[in-house]
């Protein structure tokens, strides 16, 4: 599948490798069939269709030298380049680029974990380490720190933030772009900007403080095409003296809304870390009369779930809390969160879970010894990176839609309600959506909910059934004011079309960012549905 | 510690292939395989180490039903092309791995290392989480 950059020949990409090569040798420029295999999405639902974007060529520099020589080069051949950290940003579109014959810049080898500082609590790394190498770099050293770290961990702190990524911790820490403290980019012109307090020739608060004078531009580069990241910190959580779990479940439908209420407010005020929604009626969904009722045209109400719950004998909704902090403090904050709920919602129980001290053990990891059936990821919630998650994948990979919502119990009844009545256009999907779906609180302030449908690199039919459903669950969701918070570079304009206020005044502003500092379109085109002047035309 | 290791490597001499195959292996790594193993190490083991839970040992435990290993560290019949066509092609959802991620010589060493005879492979590859569990505890 060999393409072309826009607007350039055979020749003229001749002569742009060649150029390239001059910069970092001719080991690290790839253009061929056979390795640009490699740079495709391979969890892309329009695989082997025309609509899959194919890269034309990667090149990966050493250093930022080489990366602002690099975007010298391709801004003097006027080709797009699509930069990727360590390129595992699966369900959001891998390491392919938005404009069929980009350039991807592969920064993979920057590895260097260039600082951790323990007393402080900050990292500083380059766009080439993992959260594998970042945890290494931690603890063999044996400081006491702890990570913050999404499901895969081969992915990168500095692609993932600026993906707005998630984790499962502390709240301030599982959103990785809000726990960013300073940046290096090499802007469309090849120039090394810093942002903050890095501005500032000889400052020592690069990754403390993190607006420095004026504006802080640092927004611009999450999920954007302002530049090329090269350099970034990151605020790190002191090891935590200890852990603990506990389960509390409330019985009837309505008392969703007021157990969320409690969860916020323990959230809000720094007492528990990630907590996990659920409802122990999932148990009898393999029962055709509950599936039914689940699943049912117009939501179910109050008295039907509460019905079926009491026949199973068992409550509608649980959640499990998890608490990080000195010992005592756990212990006092477990007690407080269980005397507060069950004090305000009749029949709600508590059962107190597993706790140790961290950090923890090899069994403490491997085999969590839950008194219930727990949907807590441990090593995920202890920051420890790993790939055990991977095997939630299901065929040949996925792609994610992860509409934001209120925190607000009303408000999962209507989303589950909606989406659920839109998604029966496609039946041979999953019901993502039912009556007892649950929200996620990865985000520090706000809820998401999933939907991921499945692709296959040999059906056609079924990833043309994700792909159409992905784009109705987009649109269906926005008349209702819920936003995707991330997505693949083949949904980003339709996403981008949601954020409409004011006749598109936010795209607008960013279109005339991006026609001052990167007309060509140099810097990703396109990514982040922000199209500069060459592509609008 | 030494001991233990010598005594470890014994143990696996003398009960063979067999036990190895049932990911039992246990001993040190032939110098030459090292390199490789390492590679194995970072890039594979955390999907393909012999614990049923990870999503490539699961997969090729549905996929072969035990008629060969699971876990791709025991397999005595990979050949070094199979081997890098998966890591550069990626097969479901594991996806294909990159020349900045392993280079063609770290390749190499990854195939050497997974087409080795067994007794010279040593005790399987650690995931990171328990080299560095095991790291802490013995720096306290």
């Amino acid at each position: 599948m060999s393409v072309l950059p826009p607007d350039l020949d055979a020749a003229g990409f001749a002569a742009f490798l060649d150029d390239l090569r001059a910069v970092v040798g001719p080991d690290w420029v790839w253009s061929s069939d056979e390795d640009m295999h490699a740079y495709r999405d391979s969890f892309s639902p329009v695989w082997n269709t025309e609509e899959e974007r194919h890269a034309s060529a990667a090149v990966a520099p050493a250093d930022v030298e080489q990366v602002s020589a690099v975007v010298r080069v391709a801004r003097k051949h006027r080709v797009p380049l699509f930069p990727i950290s360590t390129g595992k940003n699966f369900g959001y579109g891998g390491p392919s680029p938005n404009v069929n014959g980009s350039v991807v810049i592969d920064l993979k080898r920057m590895n260097r974990v260039l600082e951790v500082n323990e007393a402080r609590a900050f990292a500083l790394v380059e766009p080439g380490v993992s959260y594998f190498d970042l945890y290494r770099a931690i603890e063999e050293r044996g400081l006491k720190l702890m990570l913050d770290c999404p499901d895969p961990g081969w992915g990168s702190p500095v692609g993932n933030s600026l993906e707005r990524g998630v984790g499962y911790t502390m709240p301030h820490f599982r959103d990785h772009f809000g726990a960013h403290c300073g940046m290096e980019v090499v802007l469309p012109d090849g120039e090394v900007m810093r942002t903050g307090m890095g501005a500032m020739p000889g400052a020592q608060t690069w990754q403390e403080y993190p607006y420095g004078f004026g504006p802080d531009p640092s927004g611009l580069f999450a999920q954007g095409n302002f530049g090329i990241v090269t350099k970034m910190g990151f605020r790190l959580l002191p090891l935590p003296e200890y852990y603990r779990t506990c389960l509390i479940t409330v019985p009837k439908r309505r008392d969703f809304v007021k157990l969320v209420e409690h969860v916020n407010y323990l959230n809000d005020s720094g007492l528990i870390g990630e907590v996990e929604y659920g409802s122990p009626l999932r148990a009898k969904m393999a029962d055709p009369q509950v599936m039914a009722l689940i699943t049912k045209a117009g939501g179910v109400s109050d008295a039907e779930l509460d019905a079926a719950a009491e026949a199973a004998g068992l409550p509608c909704w649980q959640v499990e809390l998890q608490f990080l902090g000195p010992e005592r403090a756990t212990y006092e904050n477990w007690t407080f969160a269980r005397d507060r709920i069950l004090g305000d919602i009749p029949g709600a129980q508590a059962i107190e879970g597993e706790h140790f001290a961290l950090p923890a053990s090899e069994h403490q990891l491997d085999t969590p010894q839950q008194p219930w059936p727990s949907a807590i990821k441990r090593r995920r919630s202890l920051g420890v990176p790993s790939l055990g998650e991977w095997k939630i994948v299901r065929d040949d990979g996925h792609i994610g839609f992860f509409p934001v919502l209120p925190r607000d119990g009303e408000a999962v009844f209507e989303m589950q309600r909606v989406l659920g009545d839109a998604m029966k256009a496609f039946p041979t999907l999953p019901p993502f959506f039912n009556a007892l779906t649950t929200p996620l609180l990865w985000h520090t302030h706000t809820f998401q909910m999933v939907f991921a449908p499945s692709i296959k690199h040999d059906d056609p039919e079924h990833n043309a059934i994700s792909h159409a459903a992905m784009k109705r669950c987009v649109e269906v969701a926005a008349e209702h004011g819920w936003g995707d918070y991330r997505a693949s570079p083949i949904y980003q304009d339709a996403v981008a079309d949601t954020y409409s206020f004011n006749n598109h005044a936010l795209r607008r502003f960013h279109e005339q960012l991006k026609d001052a500092i990167d007309p060509d379109g140099i810097v990703a085109p396109g990514r982040g549905g922000i199209w500069p002047r060459r592509f609008r035309a | 510690m030494r001991s233990v290791v010598v005594a470890a490597a014994v143990a696996a001499l003398a009960f063979g292939v067999a036990q190895a195959q049932d990911g039992m292996r246990t001993g040190p790594t032939a110098p030459d395989l090292a390199e490789g193993k390492a590679v194995f190490a970072k890039w594979c083991a955390p999907c393909h180490a012999p614990n049923p839970g990870l999503a490539g040992t699961f997969a090729l435990q549905h996929k072969y039903d035990g008629k060969v290993p699971a876990a791709l560290e025991n397999r005595t019949d990979l050949q070094p092309a199979l081997v890098a066509y998966f890591v550069r092609n990626g097969v479901a959802w594991m996806p294909p791995f990159r020349p900045t991620e392993i280079s063609d010589a770290q390749l190499a060493a990854l195939n050497a290392y997974l087409t080795a005879p067994l007794d010279q492979r040593g005790a399987p590859a650690e995931l990171l989480a328990e080299e560095m569990v095991q790291l802490r505890s013995e720096g306290q």
